[in-house]
C-alpha cells in the first residue's frame, strides 16, 4: 500500500520498537505505517468520529480526545515520540499542547503546511485573496486552521520557547528536496517537518 | 423489529460446584439461565459473552414466539447487526442472584421449603465473573472472542480482563466507571431505603408473607430511571407537557413526566424483585478493582492480553465521559491495547441501549476487525 509522502519521513525518524502517540492521526495511516515498518507500539488521538471508526478498521489503538483540553490523561515521559503531522494550524493553543507533548515524549515531531509559501504570498499580493492552494485548501470562512504560520514563524516561535531543533526537513508537497526549498525554504518549501527536544 | 432469522436457544445450567463469594459465603450449588444466539463454530474462538446491567436479564436479542418485545438489546446482536449472529456465538447469562431464571433470593433454597428472600447472600461483580467462568466451562467455550457490556455489563466485561486475563480476547466496555462516585452510591442508598421503608418489606422475606414492596421498588425505578436520562432527552421527549388542559391544583398526575414516571415504576414492579434490586445497587456500590487488587494490578495487567474498546456518551451524568476516561488512562498506564470513543448523544445513561449512527458504526468497525484478524 502507499502511504503519504511526509508520513515516510516521519517514519524514518522513529525508532524500531519505539512508543509512539499521534496527535491528530486520522485514519490511522502513520501508526499503521509505523506498525508494519517498525514495529511501533502506538495510539492515535482524533476528535472526529468517523476517523475513530477508519482507525479501528485499521486496527490502530485510537482515543477520541479534544487535543485542546491537552494530554492529561499521558503520564509524564511516557512515550518516546509524541507526533503532530499536520495538525498544528488547527489548535488553540499551540504552546501549550507542545509544551505537553515535550513533557509526554522524549522527542516530538512537528508537521504544518508554510503559509510563507511563494504561492500563497502571490495569491496574497496579486488576487487580494486568503490564499487558497494543495495544501491549505480551505476558503476563509470554512477553514479549521486558525492558526497558519510560516516556516520563519515557527523558528522564531521555537527559538522564543527553548525548544531545541534537532533536525528540520522542508520539502515540496512531493516531500521532495530540491535546490530552491533548500537555499530559500521559507518561499520554497510547501510543508514543514521539525525534530524538537 | 426483530429479525425473525435469529435463533433463540434458552436453557438453565445447573452448577453443582460450590461458588466461594467475596463475602466469605458459600453456595453450594445454583442455576443459571442463559440464552444463547448464532452458533459455536469447529474451532470454537467465535463465542461472544454479553453481560447485562443492573435491570437486564438473559434475554438479550430476538422474540420469543408469541411475543412482540425483542430482548433488551436486540438493536446491537442479530444477523447482520454490530454484535452478528452469522458469525458470533452470543451468550447471554442472567446473573446469579437476578430474578429471572438463575438462582437469586426469589429460588428455594436447596433441600427446604423455603424461599431465599433476604437470606441470599451479596453477590459482588467478582462473583459474577467467577460464576460466569463456570457456564462458559459448562458449554466447553475455552475462550472469549470478546465481552461486551453497558453501565454494571461493563463492569463485569472488565473485571473478567482482570480476573481470567488470559480467557478474553478482547473487551468492550460502555458507559461504565472504574469505580462508584458518592454521588453514584447516593442514588442508590436512597433507592434502597425506598424499598426498605415500604410496610410490605417486612425485612425482605416479604414472598413468604405474599406481598410485595411495590411501592418501594417503584420509587426506587422511578429514582433510577431519571438517572438514566438526561436533562435534555426528558425535556424532549415531555417539556412542561400537562395531561389535561389545565392545572387542577392537587397532586394527582398532572405533567407527562409524572404519568411516564409512575408508569415505568409500575410496570418495574411486575417483573423484578426488591431484593434482586438491592442485591444489584450493593454489587455496584462495591466494585471497586483498583483498590480490591491493589498493587498486584500492575502484575496483573502484565498478563492480560486483551484489547480494549471503551464507549461514553455525552450526556450520560450517571457514568459521564470523565469515568470512562479513568478506565482508559488506567489501560494507557498499563501500556495496554485501547480505544476510545466518545459519543455524542442525548440520550443519558441508557444511550448505550439505542439506536446511534456513530456508535453503532465503531461497535462494528472495532468487531469488523476482531473477526477478521482470527
Amino acid at each position: 500500500m502507499a502511504f503519504r509522502k511526509d508520513l515516510l519521513l516521519i517514519s524514518s525518524w522513529i525508532r524500531p520498537r519505539s512508543k509512539v502517540l499521534d496527535l491528530g492521526c486520522g485514519d490511522g495511516e502513520l501508526l499503521k505505517l509505523l506498525k508494519i515498518d517498525k514495529n511501533i507500539n502506538g495510539y492515535g488521538i482524533d476528535n472526529d468520529v468517523m476517523n475513530i471508526k477508519k482507525s479501528l478498521t485499521n486496527d490502530i489503538n485510537v482515543l477520541q480526545m479534544d487535543l485542546d483540553d491537552g494530554l492529561g490523561d499521558f503520564e509524564s515521559n511516557s512515550f518516546n515520540y509524541v507526533v503532530l503531522a499536520q495538525s498544528l494550524q488547527v489548535v488553540k493553543n499551540p504552546k501549550l499542547l507542545i509544551d505537553d507533548m515535550l513533557r509526554v515524549g522524549d522527542e516530538i515531531i512537528v508537521s504544518f503546511p508554510n503559509m510563507g509559501h511563494w504561492v500563497a504570498r502571490l495569491q496574497l499580493l496579486f488576487r487580494g485573496k486568503m490564499p487558497v492552494t494543495e495544501n491549505l485548501p480551505y476558503k476563509w470562512q470554512d477553514t479549521p486552521n486558525i492558526h497558519l504560520c510560516t516556516i520563519k514563524d515557527f523558528m522564531d516561535f521555537c527559538k522564543e520557547n527553548n525548544y531545541e531543533i534537532t533536525e528540520k526537513y522542508i520539502a515540496n508537497d512531493k516531500q521532495k528536496k530540491n535546490l530552491f526549498n533548500k537555499v530559500m525554504p521559507n518561499l520554497f518549501g510547501e510543508v514543514a517537518t521539525f525534530r524538537i527536544r | 423489529m426483530s429479525d425473525p432469522s435469529i435463533n433463540i436457544f434458552t436453557d438453565v445450567a445447573e452448577i453443582k460446584s460450590p461458588l466461594t463469594l467475596v463475602s466469605g459465603k458459600v453456595i453450594d450449588e445454583y442455576n443459571l439461565k442463559y440464552e444463547t444466539y448464532g452458533m459455536l463454530n469447529k474451532e470454537k474462538n467465535n463465542a461472544v459473552l454479553i453481560c447485562h446491567a443492573l435491570s437486564g436479564n438473559h434475554h438479550a436479542a430476538g422474540c420469543y414466539n408469541n411475543e412482540k418485545k425483542p430482548g433488551w438489546w436486540d438493536n446491537m446482536i442479530g444477523p447482520g447487526k454490530p454484535i452478528d449472529t452469522d458469525k458470533l456465538y452470543v451468550v447471554c447469562v442472567n446473573n446469579l442472584g437476578g430474578c429471572h431464571g438463575s438462582t437469586g433470593p426469589t429460588s428455594q433454597i436447596p433441600n427446604t421449603q423455603k424461599i431465599y428472600g433476604s437470606s441470599f447472600p451479596i453477590i459482588t461483580v467478582n462473583d459474577w465473573v467467577n460464576s460466569q467462568k463456570e457456564l462458559m466451562d459448562f458449554l466447553k467455550i475455552p475462550s472469549w472472542r470478546f465481552i461486551v457490556g453497558g453501565s454494571l455489563g461493563g463492569m463485569q466485561a472488565f473485571q473478567w480482563t482482570i480476573q481470567y486475563p488470559s480467557l478474553v480476547k478482547n473487551c468492550i466496555v460502555i458507559a461504565a466507571a472504574p469505580k462508584l462516585t458518592a454521588q453514584n452510591i447516593a442514588f442508590n442508598e436512597v433507592a434502597r431505603q425506598a424499598i426498605m421503608k415500604d410496610p410490605n418489606w417486612h425485612d425482605g422475606n416479604y414472598i413468604e408473607k405474599g406481598v410485595v414492596p411495590a411501592q418501594g421498588l417503584s420509587l426506587a425505578r422511578m429514582l433510577g430511571h431519571i438517572t438514566y436520562l438526561s436533562d435534555e432527552s426528558m425535556g424532549e421527549k415531555f417539556g412542561r407537557e400537562l395531561k389535561q388542559a389545565k392545572l387542577n391544583f392537587n397532586y394527582d398526575v398532572e405533567f407527562q413526566i409524572e404519568s411516564y414516571l409512575r408508569y415505568q415504576g409500575e410496570k418495574f414492579v411486575t417483573g423484578f424483585d426488591a431484593n434482586t434490586y438491592l442485591l444489584m445497587t450493593k454489587s455496584l456500590d462495591y466494585f471497586d478493582p483498583i483498590k480490591d487488587f491493589g498493587d498486584s494490578l500492575k502484575e496483573i495487567f502484565k498478563s492480560v492480553k486483551s484489547k480494549y474498546l471503551v464507549i461514553s456518551f455525552t450526556s450520560d451524568w450517571r457514568f459521564p465521559p470523565k469515568r470512562s476516561r479513568e478506565i482508559v488512562k488506567l489501560l494507557l498506564d498499563n501500556e495496554k491495547d485501547v480505544s476510545y470513543s466518545e459519543i455524542n448523544s442525548e440520550g443519558g445513561h441508557d444511550a448505550f441501549l439505542m439506536d446511534n449512527e456513530d456508535y453503532f458504526g465503531v461497535m462494528k468497525s472495532f468487531i469488523d476487525e476482531v473477526n477478521n484478524g482470527i
